[in-house]
């Protein structure tokens, strides 16, 4: 059935992306998993595509193919843009990786950026974003904030990029309160309104004071409002929805990024590179502290202001596992690949890892 | 508030929409026609409600043109396999695609708008009863309204002359339309209630459940209405028990990943629909009942013959 309505979706979306125009603009393609109407992770990459138009004017023009699966139907929709004279083509989501660098291999004059994955060539980059820099500022403000001394996460699926904000979020927290205790809930999906609005009342019910979320809707923060406790926002600024309940929110920037390298590809300096990217280059972007004592602002401001400057770095030691064995000594920290891949807690979340 | 309350109210509103929209989808089964499009006509009240409450700054008014638009909607499925006869199943899922496609378009200036809150009840004194006081007091009016409509089904199609009619049409139309009963009258005003009933729920959705809009918000709710008027064997207070059991289990197991009792998340996440699976098997082991209740006529196409 899904796949079915995948595959009517994926029909008529083709039919709107139009044909060729105007020869000397250099022509971008985006590809993106869901609607640009979720306010979340796909927004915030049409919010990019938008701050890119504005910015290069009529010396680009975009295109982008929405709701497309990962999967066969990605290679599809990727060539179909390659084929349309598309020279920079956006794929944004993990799963795009293996379709995006067989397409490549077809297409050697036509440029490739592919978000959040770790498979290069000479015409793909890959760009990822350290979200869990700003997990860490909120896990410092949780532990001010928090008079249970429980905050709620709610999260979407078990992998590497989730369990990297959970970790950081514990991290920051426990740099404040050693005792900090974190709650977390798997909604199994990364877009479900009414099942994250469960997940944060079970929560709430549970006895948290504080929500924080890694899905895609503002349900949660809503919840949050109407229990009259304080969340976090999630992939974009959410203040609308909770103006008294938002503490801050990450908000994934990637419009500079998407300029940068349209600017790169019209002046010829294009090369492929593999980036992951954070607070100090502006992918990561914290929204206005809001509804907290200064003081907690401060804190708040001067934590993410160390961040950005790399004298803090969230996942340095001495850190211990779940399981109570040692993951960092004190002053290492771990590299990058250990932090794209990390599939394990540290120590004092109170949940059990599912695998 | 205690913790046994807060729990009760948040499964009764995870319930309310399951409940309204398997109860609009089992009169019209038991009238003989399968429609399979209930969640594009929950997801097109959802829109709806959600947009007129926006623009009137009144959730009734919402809730009412919602309940119109899929009453509406569900028109279209009429008169597609009603009067032309069409595929139902064919029909019905067309509906379910329109619905999602239309929805998204109606609702694209509407993302990212908080949206307006149906109110609930409050009565003074009864509503601040110790343990109960909230949950029979202080509920949005949509459940209330739920819990009326599953007596009145019940009611109209066991207990009263027309319900025996529609269930007759539901059950040999040859045979009804040789009585001089209009089968296809019936089977429209059946399809018609099962639309607003959707539209209902889908405003449910979008002004009580989370009072905003975004697309596809219904994520498959409609579907699980349709298998529990199956699961309820095409009976109203067992479609309210499986609505209630499916919203119990769901909402229990996120309070036990809360309390990290260690069951992988993702077999607590299948939990209502292996729940829901199990209770089917046993109930269809009895064949009898299950043949006495299934619509005889269900899906097959009418066409008079004079």
């Amino acid at each position: 059935m899904k796949k079915l309505m995948m595959a009517l979706t994926i029909a008529a979306s083709f039919a709107v992306a139009g044909p060729a125009l105007a020869a000397d603009k250099l022509k971008i393609g985006f590809i993106y998993i869901g609607p640009p109407g979720d306010f979340g992770w796909t927004y915030q990459h049409d919010q990019g595509r938008k701050q890119l138009e504005k910015e290069l004017g009529d010396k680009v023009e975009t295109t982008f193919l929405e709701n497309v699966p990962e999967g066969a139907d990605a290679e599809r929709s990727i060539e179909r843009l390659a084929r349309a004279g598309n020279k920079l083509i956006f794929t944004t989501s993990f799963g795009y990786m293996d379709a995006t660098v067989k397409v490549a291999q077809k297409f050697p004059d036509v440029k490739f950026e592919h978000a959040t994955g770790y498979k290069t060539a000479e015409n793909v980059s890959v760009y990822n974003s350290r979200f869990y820099e700003g997990r860490y500022v909120q896990g410092v403000i949780a532990a001010k904030m928090s008079k249970a001394g429980v905050a709620g996460y709610i999260g979407s699926f078990p992998i590497p990029e989730v369990v990297e904000g959970i970790n950081s979020f514990m991290l920051g927290a426990q740099s404040v309160n050693p005792n900090f205790k974190v709650k977390v809930i798997w909604a199994n999906a990364w877009f479900d309104p009414a099942k994250e609005a469960d997940a944060a009342k079970a929560l709430i019910d549970q006895g948290v004071d504080i929500i924080t979320q890694h899905t895609d809707s503002t349900a949660a923060m809503q919840v949050a409002a109407e229990r009259k406790i304080k969340a976090f926002g999630q992939a974009s600024d959410m203040i609308k929805f909770g103006p008294e309940t938002q503490l801050t929110s990450i908000v994934d920037n990637w419009g500079p990024y998407y300029i940068e390298r349209a600017k790169a590809v019209l002046d010829g300096t294009w090369k492929s590179h593999n980036v992951f990217e954070g607070m100090k280059e502006g992918l990561v972007v914290m929204a206005p502290y809001m509804n907290m004592p200064d003081d907690v602002k401060k804190l708040a401001e001067e934590t993410q202001a160390k961040i950005t400057s790399g004298e803090l770095k969230p996942f340095t030691g001495p850190i211990k596992k779940q399981d109570g064995s040692e993951w960092l000594k004190a002053g290492e920290t771990a590299d990058d690949k250990t932090i794209l891949s990390m599939n394990f807690y540290v120590a004092g979340v109170d949940d059990k890892l599912p695998k | 508030m205690t913790m046994f309350e807060a729990i009760l109210l948040t499964v009764a509103t995870a319930a309310t929409p399951l409940l309204i929209a398997a109860l609009g989808e089992l009169v019209v089964e038991r009238s003989g026609v399968l429609n399979l499009g209930v969640e594009g006509m929950m997801v097109m009240g959802a829109v709806t409600g959600f947009a007129v409450a926006q623009y009137t700054g009144s959730a009734w008014l919402g809730m009412f043109a919602a309940i119109l638009a899929g009453a509406a909607f569900s028109l279209l499925f009429g008169f597609l396999t009603l009067t032309l006869i069409t595929n139902q199943v064919a029909t019905g899922l067309a509906l379910t695609l329109l619905g999602l496609g239309a929805s998204a378009m109606i609702g694209e200036s509407f993302v990212g708008l908080p949206g307006v809150r149906m109110d609930s009840l409050y009565i003074q004194g009864l509503t601040d009863i110790p343990y109960v006081g909230k949950v029979l007091f202080g509920q949005d009016p949509i459940f209330y309204i739920s819990i009326l409509l599953t007596i009145g089904v019940a009611w109209f199609l066991f207990r009263t002359r027309a319900g025996l009619t529609l269930r007759a049409v539901g059950d040999n139309h040859t045979s009804a339309h040789a009585l001089g009963v209009p089968v296809v009258r019936i089977r429209y005003l059946a399809v018609i209630f099962g639309g607003a009933c959707a539209g209902l729920a889908g405003a449910q959705l979008s002004l009580v459940y989370v009072p905003q809009w975004v697309e596809n918000m219904t994520s498959g709710r409609g579907w699980i209405a349709l298998a529990l008027v199956v699961f309820a064997s095409w009976r109203p207070w067992r479609i309210l028990a499986g609505a209630y059991l499916f919203g119990a289990v769901t909402i229990g197991q996120l309070h036990a990943q809360a309390l990290g009792i260690g069951v992988p998340s993702q077999f607590m996440s299948s939990l209502p629909y292996l729940a829901t699976i199990i209770v089917l098997v046993l109930i269809s082991r009895n064949k009898r009942l299950t043949l006495m209740n299934t619509p005889t006529s269900l899906g097959k196409p009418f066409v008079p013959d004079r």
